[in-house]
């Protein structure tokens, strides 16, 4: 095995490009050093991104933020403007793992990772955030539902890295907010969850919606269905109780050791509410 | 020996303090030495090929090109583990769980193991090996397997305890039964019945230190074993007999226990760490990993209980009867035979019957967990008992206060008892503050009543007096509770003298007589009780020394507050002799001075406890939070109570964890499906409120001091506590443990659809 420390991203880019065997990027390590403990993946090349010049940088840009992939989720949550304009992207950062966790994980490696149950990602969904790659031919941006194909599968390509997820300027009377289920109360992973990103008029009439539901089939689910249904109208018990039936509806979920179909189905439409309720009050609706 | 362990009152100077304990510092800072971590020179690394599969013919194991791989010092197999056991069918069982035989019985079973130089080698070894498995229908689950067509586990079993024996072989073991009085009579007399069927699924231990050890054979037949266990001479016994060394060749030390709870009771990989050094030529530590823990150690039975319950109108229980079915695993136990004896026993009952099967399952051979096979027991009885009062329109702890056991009753498992605590505990509930504290919303409370037997057993201390006047104590019982505190108190009482002045220390098995384990809550039980019996003993020599310094008849010596004090007008003038004193002049009066004492601790007294417990149950989510909960305990007489306290608040949290989340789960290939701490989930800290407690000191009359064992019994009420709460905040009575959302939401919206 072979550990490599790049200082550009050209270099690092190369080096994962031209790897023979099975090769992993190395941010916080929080999946991929336990996977490689486990026994569940042997890489051959390990590239650690850390020493990238701004890879490890929030960045306030004209058009919002910009994220460097390897931000640990603890660095999210002391940056109070970007904790002001997008909380529940911050609050989703703040749930993964563990305190000690979230100081070495990052949301790129969230995302990556490609769990359906990943905690920031329908966050990052709901909010309409971006991932900028860097590969062998040059860079791209995507938005971040299109890197996650199916559990544990991603659209990157060979000797392709996400270098930063971008989040846009945030617009006026806008919340969001995202709520998992756990059994527990930390230290777990969703069994369920939802991100629920509002804009409203002056009248406090929704007028742009997102609505992302996580742990709920092979990828994050983007429900658009869920966001007509919030589109036009204030956030009433009407509105509410059409969410929950669209977003249960939605759900593509699977029997498993942390929940049945009829769970994830039903307790998506509650999460959804309270989600889209917290949202709401934090665009200042009333 | 003529000691007198019978309990006499006193006033206690030490005994009932709460000092820091002497193993603190080391185990903050880390230097506390467990299973892990020790090393010897040359040490290889062993690690164990498990089987994949849940029920499987082993028809070839080809270990060859393991074995060529360099850096692969040992590979073995069964071969290299034969069967020494001469008959003793449940040794037998523990060396076939140790190494699979002719089938591997369960998902994770072992079936050879390698030590080479290091992890990475070993590990590469693992997969070198060849087995050739003839795969074979497997069943996981406690009701299927008593079902006619079930896999068979193991043909030649047939039912034990039947009247006739049956002809066909069976997954059922045995068939065991208790009570007494008519209870067909008992039933007919009853205005109310309460009729129901419960589960509970298979729980871990959960101890954060997996089974670990480092082994060392010599050539000249000698054997050292460095291990985490909860008893090393029980240890020694297992592994001498597995391996055919004779037991005193093999010394044994227990490291430092990150949590046993039961399952550190017999050998898992111990016998397989010493064969590999005994091949290698080399020590073996063998660590297992938490994959291995959940798969190849310790879980509790998964269970299947029916109850009925009859009363009078004036709340009298006129019948009750159980039929307890308890998994145990590929291997015979008794594990439903105990679940049967604890049943009822909280209760005065005319007529009373249990009937216990225990069942051979592809799952791992259960182990003693707390208690073992009582809190399920009373999930079941203690959920009707509510469900009972409820009925007839008793409060539920009045309902229980009338029908309490007390003092000269026969219990439903057999003896009469003595002084027991189970009334207390119900008066002190009632009268808690936290049966008036006031419930939100879908908040609910619930309140179970629980026992446990406890146990004496085979004991030896070793009381040593330094020149200094410093006293060392060497016991024998694995100190996973804090005992080695509560020891160096009863020393520190019996001496007169200040607990800063003793060291107590668990001896190896070579420096100490033998000791039973530390199982069925009896540390602080037996080895105070030992401990006193050896202060005693040191006692008369430090009179005789006193009485050789002052050149007076030893009768006139007594022992007071720590000192020789010579009694009677003609010595007015002699002043007191020192512990201290005494001790420094003991090289010209006789030698060093010691105190010595062994016995089997008799009389370890029954134990009750009441638990109160308020949970507030999510409708939407079947999420449950548990917002008080309240532990009253009769302890005999708590040594150090914050040990007491904390031995409750253990028993509590564990219970919170069983009865809402913890559970194995196995996949239709009969795989554990959740084998590590993300999904087999014990509570968090954040999981847990405060929990209070409430001792109560009604003493056993077979100690000295009154103590009684403390360890286990606060694991029995909680899954029925916690059941009664979540069905009254959820308005539908909870039957099956471990409460999950999914589990609770699913009984919800079922009762909302009527």
């Amino acid at each position: 095995m072979r550990y490599i420390r790049p200082l550009s991203i050209e270099d690092a880019v190369g080096q994962l490009a031209g790897s023979a065997g099975p090769a992993a990027i190395l941010a916080g390590g929080s999946d991929l050093l336990v996977r490689m403990k486990g026994g569940f993946v042997e890489p051959e090349l390990i590239v650690d991104i850390k020493g990238i010049p701004g890879f490890s940088d929030i960045r306030e840009t004209a058009e919002g933020f910009s994220i460097g992939a390897a931000v640990p989720c603890a660095v999210l949550g002391e940056n109070a403007v970007l904790k002001k304009a997008w909380p529940g992207v911050v609050e989703a950062a703040k749930l993964i793992g563990s305190k000690q966790v979230q100081g070495r994980c990052t949301i790129t490696g969230n995302l990556c990772n490609a769990s359906p149950a990943a905690d920031s990602v329908p966050a990052l969904v709901a909010a309409g955030a971006r991932a900028v790659v860097a590969g062998p031919s040059g860079s791209r941006t995507i938005a971040v539902e299109a890197v996650p194909t199916g559990p544990g599968k991603t659209s990157l390509a060979k000797g392709e890295i996400i270098e930063a997820i971008l989040l846009s300027k945030r617009a006026a009377r806008s919340g969001d907010a995202y709520l998992r289920f756990i059994p527990r109360t930390e230290m777990d992973i969703a069994v369920v969850s939802a991100g629920v990103n509002l804009t409203l008029d002056e009248a406090g009439v929704i007028k742009a919606a997102r609505v992302a539901l996580g742990a709920a089939a092979p990828t994050v689910l983007l429900v658009e269905e869920a966001a007509e249904a919030l589109i036009g109208r204030k956030l009433d018990d009407a509105a509410l109780e059409r969410l929950a039936k669209v977003c249960s509806g939605a759900c593509r979920p699977i029997d498993d050791k942390r929940g049945t179909i009829e769970f994830r189905r039903k307790v998506a439409g509650v999460l959804a509410g309270r989600a889209a309720t917290t949202a709401y009050a934090r665009a200042g609706g009333k | 020996m003529n000691f007198d362990p019978r309990y006499a009152n006193r006033n206690f100077a030490s005994v009932g303090t709460r000092p820091i304990r002497p193993d603190g510092i080391d185990k903050v800072t880390g230097r506390a030495r467990y299973g892990a971590d020790f090393n010897m020179a040359g040490q290889l690394v062993g690690r164990v090929l498990r089987s994949p599969h849940a029920h499987a013919k082993i028809r070839k194991i080809d270990t060859s090109k393991a074995e060529k791989l360099q850096g692969v010092k040992a590979v073995i197999t069964a071969a290299d583990l034969p069967d020494l056991t001469d008959g003793d069918a449940a040794m037998y069982d523990i060396l076939d769980n140790c190494m699979a035989r002719a089938k591997a019985l369960y998902d994770g079973h072992a079936v050879a193991a390698v030590a080479a130089i290091d992890a990475r080698t070993a590990r590469q070894a693992l997969k070198l090996i060849e087995i050739d498995y003839e795969v074979l229908p497997h069943v996981t689950d406690v009701d299927e397997a008593m079902r006619h067509h079930a896999p068979l586990i193991n043909d030649t079993i047939f039912t034990e305890g039947l009247e006739e024996k049956p002809a066909k072989p069976s997954n059922v073991t045995k068939r065991s039964q208790f009570g007494h009085g008519d209870v067909h009579a008992g039933f007919g007399a009853a205005d109310f019945i309460v009729e129901r069927s419960f589960r509970t699924e298979q729980t871990h231990q959960g101890y954060i230190e997996p089974h670990a050890c480092v082994a060392s054979v010599n050539l000249d037949g000698t054997a050292e074993l460095w291990v985490c266990t909860q008893g090393h001479f029980v240890y020694r016994q297992h592994c001498a007999q597995l391996l055919g060394l004779e037991a005193s060749k093999l010394r044994v030390t227990s490291s430092e226990i990150g949590g046993g709870f039961g399952g550190k009771t017999h050998v898992w990989a111990e016998p397989v760490a010493l064969a590999l050094s005994r091949k290698a030529g080399r020590p073996v530590k063998l660590v297992m990993t938490r994959d291995e823990v959940f798969r190849a150690s310790g879980p509790t039975s998964a269970t299947s209980i029916d109850v009925r319950i009859g009363a009078r109108k004036d709340g009298t229980i006129t019948a009750a009867e159980a039929t307890l079915r308890y998994s145990s695993g590929p291997y015979a136990g008794s594990w439903a035979e105990i679940g049967a004896m604890t049943a009822f026993a909280c209760y005065k009952l005319d007529n009373v019957r249990t009937v216990g099967y225990e069942v051979l399952v592809n799952r791992p051979k259960t182990a003693a967990y707390r208690a073992p096979s009582a809190p399920m027991a009373a999930f079941a009885v203690e959920s009707a008992v509510d469900e009972l009062a409820k009925e007839i329109g008793i409060d539920p702890v009045d309902f229980r206060i009338k029908n309490a056991a007390q003092e000269g009753t026969r219990s439903s498992y057999g003896p009469v008892y003595g002084p027991i605590g189970i009334g207390p505990t119900l008066e002190a509930v009632k009268n808690h503050p936290h049966m008036k504290a006031p419930l939100k919303q879908n908040q609910g409370r619930g309140m179970a009543c629980g026992f446990w037997f406890n146990f004496g057993g085979q004991t030896c201390v070793d009381l040593n007096i330094g020149m200094d006047g410093s006293v060392s104590l060497a016991v024998g019982t694995v100190d996973v509770g804090g005992s080695r505190a509560s020891l160096s108190l009863v020393a520190a009482e019996e001496l007169g003298i200040d607990y800063s002045q003793l060291k107590a220390i668990v001896a190896d098995t070579a420096s100490l007589g033998y000791n039973d384990m530390t199982d069925g809550s009896r540390g602080t039980f037996s080895s105070s009780m030992a401990t006193i019996s050896a202060a005693r003993n040191a006692i008369k020599i430090l009179r005789d020394r006193a009485a050789q310094m002052w050149d007076i008849p030893v009768e006139d010596v007594i022992w007071e507050q720590g000192h020789a004090v010579a009694k009677g007008d003609n010595y007015g003038n002699l002043g007191k002799l020192s512990l201290k004193e005494i001790a420094a002049q003991s090289g010209k009066t006789g030698g060093p001075i010691a105190g010595h004492s062994e016995l089997v601790a008799d009389g370890a007294g029954v134990s009750f406890a009441t638990h109160i417990c308020d949970v507030e149950v999510d409708p939407e989510t079947g999420a449950t939070r548990v917002i008080r909960y309240t532990v009253v305990q009769d302890a005999g007489k708590a040594v150090h109570p914050t040990y007491v306290e904390g031995q409750y608040q253990g028993g509590a949290a564990q219970g919170i964890g069983w009865a809402l989340n913890e559970e194995y789960i196995y996949g239709k290939d009969g795989r554990l499906q959740n084998a590590g701490f993300l999904d087999y989930r014990i509570p968090v800290c954040s999981d847990l409120p405060m929990i209070d407690t409430q001792i109560l000191e009604i003493p056993n009359p077979n100690h000295p001091y009154g103590v009684r064992g403390v360890g286990e019994t606060s694991i029995v009420p909680p899954l029925a506590a916690i059941a009664n709460a979540v069905s009254n905040a959820a308005g539908v009575r909870m039957t099956h443990i471990p409460m999950s959302p999914p589990r609770i939401l699913a009984a919800i919206e079922a009762e909302r659809e009527g």
